[in-house]
């Protein structure tokens, strides 16, 4: 892995973590004998805070998932240098949009 | 009891076993994630057509693998936690211990979750 992406990996790393911490405790907290979309979408609709969470949380998860897919597919797969990199830029991209328009879905009104 | 081979013998390292839990718990969050997007998407086509894919969860298995799935973000929060401390602080003593502090909190949110579902 190149510095770049050393340093991408862990500057997403660092954001996410309170990202992450929120997230677990929402999901534990909503949670009562399952999760309806009312629920869900009650809380997430028309709200710019969960819109702001949601979407940094995409983007670093999308940019800090491909790296380490990268560095499993070099170590662990017979894929190395420009194959490996294609891959991870393919999930990357496709995190980025499905993450993106799963935002949208539940922020938007 | 047979000798761990010398090649193999980083593999009893509980740190090494750490390294592999954040690898494999990251990778299955990886595969996870356009699912979990795919999924939210629905509401794009109205609050029904989440709602329908999310009466499906409410079968016990899907509640149990989901329960997995918490155990595996919070393993690879905590994981990726330490190994952020140990990179960037001058903080070395008590990897083990804080190793096993991490999957023990993970499977105690975990199993909390759990029981909030059933």
């Amino acid at each position: 892995m190149n510095v770049r992406l050393y340093i991408a990996q862990r500057l997403t790393a660092a954001v996410m973590v309170p990202l992450v911490a929120v997230h677990l405790a929402v999901i534990v907290y909503a949670t009562r004998h399952g999760l309806s979309a009312a629920d869900v979408l009650s809380r997430t609709r028309g709200s710019m805070a969960w819109g702001l969470f949601y979407g940094i949380f995409v983007v670093a998860a999308a940019i800090h998932a491909p790296i380490g897919i990268r560095t499993v597919l070099a170590e662990w797969s017979p894929l190395q240098g420009r194959g490996a990199d294609l891959v991870a830029t393919g999930v990357g991209l496709l995190l980025l949009a499905l993450g993106l328009r799963a935002v949208a879905a539940v922020v938007l009104p | 009891m047979r000798a761990v081979p010398l090649k193999h013998q980083h593999r009893t390292n509980l740190l090494w076993l750490s390294a592999l839990v954040h690898r494999l718990s990251g990778l299955a969050l990886a595969i996870f994630l356009p699912l979990h997007f795919w999924a939210l998407g629905l509401a794009l086509h109205g609050e029904a057509s989440l709602g329908n894919f999310l009466r499906w969860t409410d079968d016990w298995f899907v509640k149990l693998s989901e329960a997995g799935l918490v155990f595996l973000l919070a393993v690879h929060l905590l994981g990726g936690l330490r190994l952020l401390v140990v990179e960037n602080l001058a903080w070395r003593g008590g990897q083990k211990q804080l190793a096993t502090l991490a999957a023990a909190i993970s499977a105690a949110i975990a199993f909390v979750f759990l029981v909030r579902a059933l």
